[in-house]
């Protein structure tokens, strides 16, 4: 792998650039492997990362219906943090925030995570209820977060409209210092360009149509509009269409796929300083490095597998924005897009071994996937590679539905009384 | 005084109306009519903007909504402060400030274009390359940096004052685009009656033909025809014009956006406009008359000021009187460069030279241009340009062989041919094609009941787009296809050749050291592009995001078949082969505030209030929001806060008589044969035995066995039930019956009416309840013996027909007093008049939680989260264990549910009585250990109850029942408080009072 770096970025502009080689191989498929990851996003690509380097399993395919991190990879606002209420979330999430704020020199490539804090915002008497009980719960596992009065927020983002007079005021509000945003794109590139110098081969433009079982139910290969790729072990981290592969073994996945949304405006001067989430009046903002205000609507009502959204959820997003932040009312829309997310039944992934042997899968990120990106493919990895879950996600199994032990985030947020 | 650039005549400016506005603090003349762009190029002023990454110094390179150059900020203070705002599409007013963007100091000098030195080191994508050493220096060093080099204009310091309101339409046909083939298809379509709204986002309709020259239709001039058309059109009832009205998105079933710029070009609007308007309109049919984007050549230094599409400079001068230079080079793929020549040339241009691509040009324009002594240079291109604020020369040379000669000149027109605009057409999922003929890609497939006509179907001649549009007016009208389907037009205007040219025009330059744009504003050159292929970028998608070519504002527009056809040159594949990126919503930008509209203030959400609401508010309330419901929250007198306010109301019901206003309890009619049956399977409890007459408490759990609800049920009859849940939770749990009434148990006869607005609710609790009640009420024995708690009854009250409910949420004898909503305030005022001898108090829902939380009752949503069975909160006993089946009951069973360390609902009690827990705080049975420590549960509950004379506190605890007795820390930031684990029932714990 070429070493990026200012010196050599400057070495090569004497060369006009020639020097620069692909930033991950392009090669035809084996007939092979070890491991086939199907899913070349985020979540996939780190996967096969990290079980190259930290397992040592480099006979490894990630294949990829489409372009790499052309899925909810390319599609979120990159939000990241890790203030999550159980125990068990926070201990996920907190170990990817700790490899996000050493991945650009781990993968040697700029993802560009910036901390710059991500503030929650209380509107009742119930939210802050709520995110009290996330911060409590959050100290005493070591996670940073803490509770700001409604003035403490206007000073951390002075955009903040914080008059008590607004339909729905702002109380307060929970700060995780630690989060932050990434550059999603370079989060795919990255893990892409490390996997494939380790020896995985990335094979885009390649769909899974089958996966092919053996007499004992175990996993063979899967096929492809490629043809047929041999594997003992088979990865499945499809995002949105996570339900469609692994139906094609005969699981049915507790899982609905929603679209969701998000906008971005015309790209501005520095504004806006942090990350401000409101889940009560359904609004998240953060400022791009280019400029561009970067907003997360809410998922339709119904479930869908188009990537796009109807014009009256973005709509209700942009009430909330022009609410929240009056200065913004005459900024406008650059870009709106949707992606598919695919939800469990309390908004907690899954990260597990599943009822067929030689098959694994991870889903169910719902809304905030991407904070999870270098977690998600280390433990992944470490099931894949071991056969056995890593402690950080032994909880998020498919069975905790079949047994009810729910790591309920969704219902922890829950609604007022 | 008239502008230095302005034509002594012609153009449809308004020469009677001087307008005055200022750009960078220097004033200048226009006319009505004018843009900024326009009035600007009249007044000789061509810089008026700075490159995104490098900074260089940008012209004015179109006419219309695809300008990636001449962005601007507008507005005469903060609060009407619009950045990036097109130049082009910007119309002048008297007295409009306008100013240059991303410059320092000044837009001549700015400090910024030390990076177009330094291009070279920062090549596309130079960032993700650089800048990780050392550790954490991304965010704390460069990102700041980068941030502030970054960005175009700057957000308004002030909140917009301005309104905006919505509109939702039905058409049958929707025209979108008022060129000759939108104007066409309006006039063929609401000939038949339908109706039909036509848009375009331009301030007049027209299009190219208001600014064709010579071109006649059926008898009369271009801009006479419009006119005449556009008469007809507004004459016709059927029909709705809009015009600066941008479709911007197309939605799924023929939903399209439209936003209506009602008074930016105003001087001084009306107080009563609003300054934009959504329409969405719902189409039976649309007719998408998008037409087609004039495409930049790519050559080197292509992006100095005065370096212009060639049709934009014929717009300029041929509409606006306006002449964009003195003397122009034109390098050209097209022949529709020759009649901007031509048009410029008469307009008193010097034309240096054409300097044409094409081997051999050939055709009736061509050879005009030759017979006006125009020098036509065949088989040329540009090799590069000088000028730093203005073009100064263009250097011309053979494509193949020979020398290059240096022009002199301050205009550059180019042409590569013409795009057809696909953005809403790709919105509506339509599939498109690469047509070999045309070497553009053309709608292919709709999805939607949809029709493209004209030129955003490649489509050019202006007969053939005439009655391109004719037809599909007709045929989306959906009358039949009379006499009018196959109209010609008689068209009288200069027939031009359609070629083109895609990609990095020829020249002799090294490559690797000039800078030829595809993405204006972004910055993107061809090297860019080129470099990104050979990092392995070869998804069009990944093209566009590593080198952001086609992301900037204009997404693209003039920039995204040149880059295309870079890729598909330097992967050697075709362009088809390489794809095309997708086009998002919406079509231009679109202002934050025309989506929120009305939806502002006061108005953000609607306020629920209920019938008591005024009352509370006369005396004195403070209110909680919960859902949209606005709640009584408490009542202080004299400068009370909350807690000693709520002190006060506490004691009051216990030792008296207090007055609450229940009704946002949610409120559910269950009636008909299987009503029982149908209660027995959605609650835990049992229903079938309940007699008429009785309530009782019901839990309601999801499919996973978790407490979804609870409330008091009353069975009024055989066959109704009186159903209460949350506040919260009343839409939740109706569409939860309904959810299984329809689709589950589709044979059980059972209607399901909400009455939440229905009945008032006013609960009167405390020991003198009865006697404030007892005078007031007709047809019901309140007696002890004859209404037990827990009983219904109906009769009159104050002479209106109630449902008196025996019931207590305090622990007190007490009475919910059900009324129709409409009588509620009387009632209330009623009630209250008869317990002032008893000192009757109102009380809000602070002091219903801590009463109730005395007595260790539970608020769903508080004490549960989702994760609690029913036997976790102490609840084991309203689950009916001989039921045959409810839902839920099947997850209940499972052995997790079992465990004995489930969480469960405790008491709580500090040592120190005075000291109240947090809510949220959490419980640990070492205070010491270190982190991350492990939670034994949660405080869902605490407050400071005066009627125990100490805090109380509720948790949820790790197998807490059997803690009882222990004692636990509550780890806060100042060190651990100790609380002992005890019953969750502080008060009156034989609960005799209720029965009192």
């Amino acid at each position: 792998m070429q070493k990026f770096s200012g010196l050599s970025l400057f070495a090569k502009a004497f060369s006009s650039h020639k020097g620069w080689e692909p930033q991950w191989r392009s090669p035809e498929p084996k007939a092979a492997y070890d491991v086939v990851i199907v899913g070349a996003g985020g979540h996939g690509l780190a996967t096969a990362y990290y079980l190259a380097k930290e397992h040592g399993i480099t006979n490894v395919a990630v294949i990829e219906k489409g372009w790499l991190g052309g899925g909810n990879t390319g599609r979120n606002t990159t939000i990241i943090r890790s203030n999550y209420l159980f125990e068990e979330s926070a201990a996920l999430y907190d170990h990817a925030v700790k490899l996000w704020e050493g991945l650009s020199r781990d993968l040697n490539y700029n993802v560009m995570y910036s901390p710059r804090g991500v503030l929650m915002l209380a509107h009742n008497v119930h939210d802050v209820q709520s995110f009290k009980r996330h911060v409590h719960a959050n100290r005493i596992a070591g996670v940073d977060n803490e509770w700001l009065s409604a003035e403490e927020c206007k000073a951390f983002c002075p955009p903040l409209n914080i008059a008590p007079g607004m339909r729905y005021p702002v109380l307060g509000g929970a700060l995780q210092r630690r989060g932050g945003t990434a550059r999603h794109d370079a989060v795919a590139w990255g893990y892409a360009r490390a996997a494939s110098a380790r020896g995985v081969d990335i094979i885009q433009n390649c769909e899974v149509t089958a996966i092919r079982r053996g007499p004992d139910g175990a996993v063979q290969g899967v096929e492809t509009s490629r043809g047929f790729i041999g594997a003992p072990k088979i990865g499945v981290v499809a995002a949105g269409n996570t339900s469609v592969v692994m139906a094609m073994a005969g699981v049915r996945m507790p899982l609905e796929s929603y679209p969701l949304q998000a906008l971005v405006s015309e790209p501005i001067k520095p504004v806006f300083p942090c990350v401000v989430m409101s889940n009560t009046i359904h609004a998240y903002i953060s400022q791009s490095d280019k400029g561009e205000l970067v907003i997360g609507a809410g998922t339709d009502a119904y479930t869908s597998y188009t990537q796009r959204g109807g014009l009256h959820i973005a709509t209700h997003t942009l009430d909330a924005i022009c609410e929240l932040f009056p200065q913004f009312r005459r900024m406008r829309m650059l870009r709106n897009w949707g992606g598919i997310v695919d939800v469990t039944p309390d908004r907690s992934p899954i990260l597990a071994k599943t009822p067929v042997a030689g098959l694994y899968v991870n889903c169910g990120w719902g809304t905030g996937g991407f904070k999870a990106t270098p977690g998600s493919g280390n433990v992944f990895a470490h099931t894949i590679a071991r056969d056995e879950p890593h402690p950080i996600n032994a909880p998020f199994t498919i069975e905790r539905f079949r047994d009810g032990v729910l790591i309920d985030e969704a219902a922890a947020a829950a609604v007022a009384h | 005084m008239s502008a230095e650039f302005r034509l002594p005549v012609g153009g449809r400016i308004d020469r009677a109306k001087p307008v005055r506005f200022t750009f960078d603090g220097k004033s200048y003349e226009g006319f009505a009519g004018d843009t900024l762009a326009s009035a600007l190029i009249a007044n000789g002023v061509h810089l008026v903007g700075r490159s995104f990454k490098y900074h260089r110094p940008r012209g004015i390179l179109t006419a219309g909504s695809e300008e990636p150059n001449a962005l601007v900020g507008v507005g005469r203070d903060e609060a009407h402060y619009t950045p990036n705002l097109r130049a082009t599409q910007v119309e002048i007013t008297d007295g409009m400030v306008a100013e240059s963007q991303n410059r320092w100091p000044s837009l001549a000098f700015d400090v910024g274009a030390v990076n177009d030195g330094l291009g070279r080191f920062l090549p596309a994508g130079f960032y993700y390359k650089t800048f990780m050493w050392p550790a954490g220096a991304w965010a704390k060093f460069y990102e700041p940096v980068i941030r502030r080099a970054a960005g175009l204009g700057r957000a308004p310091q002030a909140a917009d004052t301005d309104r905006y309101t919505q509109r939702y339409a039905h058409c049958e046909v929707l025209v979108v685009g008022a060129g000759p083939a939108g104007l066409a298809a309006a006039l063929a379509a609401s000939e038949t009656g339908v109706r039909v709204i036509l848009c375009d986002e331009q301030a007049e309709f027209g299009g190219s033909l208001l600014h064709e020259r010579d071109t006649v239709i059926d008898g009369r001039d271009a801009e006479a025809w419009v006119a005449e058309a556009v008469a007809t059109l507004c004459s016709r009832e059927n029909v709705r014009l809009l015009t600066r009205t941008t479709a911007f998105g197309y939605y799924p079933h023929n939903l399209v956006g439209l936003a209506e710029r009602v008074t930016d070009h105003l001087a001084a609007p009306g107080s009563d406009l609003p300054r934009e308007r959504l329409w969405q309109v719902r189409a039976r049919e649309v007719v998408i008359a998008a037409g087609s984007i004039e495409r930049p050549l790519v050559f080197p230094e292509n992006d100095r000021p005065g370096v212009m599409m060639a049709e934009a400079a014929r717009i300029y001068a041929n509409r606006f009187g306006a002449k964009p230079g003195n003397r122009a080079v034109v390098f050209t793929a097209s022949d529709s460069a020759y009649r901007a020549a031509l048009d410029l040339k008469a307009a008193g241009v010097e034309i240096a030279a054409i300097a044409d691509l094409r081997p051999d040009p050939t055709g009736a324009v061509v050879e005009r241009a030759r017979a006006d002594g125009i020098r036509v240079l065949p088989g040329t291109s540009v090799q590069g340009t000088s000028g730093r604020l203005r073009i100064r020369s263009a250097s011309l040379g053979a494509v193949v062989g020979g020398a290059t000669e240096t022009v002199p000149c301050d205009l550059l027109l180019m042409s590569g041919g013409f795009t057809p605009t696909l953005s809403l057409f790709s919105q509506s999922r339509g599939k498109m094609a690469w047509d070999e003929a045309l070497e553009a890609y053309v709608p292919s497939v709709s999805v939607e009941r949809e029709r493209s006509v004209g030129a955003c179907r490649g489509i050019y001649g202006l007969a053939e787009v005439l009655a391109d549009g004719h037809a599909a007016g007709v045929a989306a009208a959906g009358k039949g296809a009379s006499d009018g389907a196959a109209r010609r037009f008689t068209v009288d205007a200069e027939e031009l050749g359609h070629s083109g040219h895609r990609g990095i025009t020829p020249h002799r330059r090294d490559a690797s050291r000039v800078k030829a744009f595809v993405d204006f504003q972004n910055d993107v050159t061809a090297k860019d592009v080129k470099l990104a292929t050979q990092e392995g970028f070869r998804s069009i998608e990944h093209v566009k995001r590593y080198t952001t070519t086609g992301m900037a504002t204009d997404q693209g527009r003039t920039s995204n078949i040149n880059a295309l056809a870079i890729v598909s040159d330097a992967l050697g594949k075709s362009v088809p082969e390489v794809g095309l990126t997708t086009f998002r919503p919406p079509y231009t930008p679109t202002t934050f505030a025309l989506f929120a509209g009305q939806a502002r203030g006061e108005l953000f959400d609607p306020v629920r209030t209920t019938p008591i609401h005024d009352w509370a508010a006369e005396h004195g309330a403070v209110f909680e929001d919960v859902g949209i419901w606005k709640r009584a929250r408490y009542f202080p007198e004299g400068g009370e806060d909350m807690h000693e306010a709520v002190a006060r109301e506490c004691r009051a019901v216990r030792e008296s008589v207090g007055i609450f206003d229940g009704s946002t309890l949610g409120k559910i009619e269950v009636v008909g044969r299987d009503a029982a049956e149908f209660m027995n399977r959605m609650y835990t409890n049992a229903w079938a035995k309940l007699e008429p007459g009785r309530l009782r408490y019901g839990v309601m759990l999801r499919e996973d066995g978790f407490v979804m609800d609870d409330g008091v049920v009353g069975r009024m009859a055989p066959d109704r039930f009186h159903v209460t849940t949350t506040t919260g939770g009343a839409p939740r749990v109706l569409n939860h019956m309904e959810d299984y009434l329809q689709t589950e148990w589709p044979d059980l006869e059972v209607w399901l009416t909400s009455t939440t607005e229905q009945w008032a609710v006013i609960a009167v609790q405390g020991p003198k309840a009865r006697q404030v009640l007892e005078p007031l009420v007709e047809g019901i024995d309140l007696s002890r013996e004859a209404m037990p708690h827990m009983s219904v009854r109906t009769g009159h009250i104050c002479g209106v027909p109630t449902r008196l409910f025996r019931v207590s949420f305090t622990g007190e004898l007490g009475f919910e007093v059900n009324v129709p909503a409409n009588y509620g305030r009387a009632v209330w005022d009623a009630i209250f008049a008869a317990g002032q001898p008893h000192g009757i108090t109102p009380y809000g829902t602070e002091t219903m939680h801590v009463l109730r939380a005395e007595k260790g009752y539970i608020i769903v949503g508080q004490e549960t989260d989702g994760t609690n069975t029913p036997d976790d909160v102490g609840l084991g006993w309203a689950v009916g264990k001989a039921k045959r089946d409810f839902v839920g009951k099947r997850s209940l069973a499972r052995p997790q549910m079992q465990r004995p360390d489930r969480k469960q609902m405790v008491g709580l009690l500090t040592s120190d009585p005075a000291t109240v827990l947090e809510e949220g705080a959490q419980i640990v049975a070492d205070p010491n250990a270190p982190l991350p420590m492990k939670a034994l549960g949660h405080v869902t509950s605490s407050y400071a109850s005066s009627v125990v004379g100490r805090s109380i506190a509720i948790g949820m605890v790790a197998g807490g029942r059997g803690r009882i007795g222990e004692t636990l820390h509550v780890p806060m930031p100042g060190g651990a408080i100790a609380v002992d684990v005890v019953e969750p029932v502080f008060f009156d714990k034989e609960g005799e009072r209720i029965h009192g």
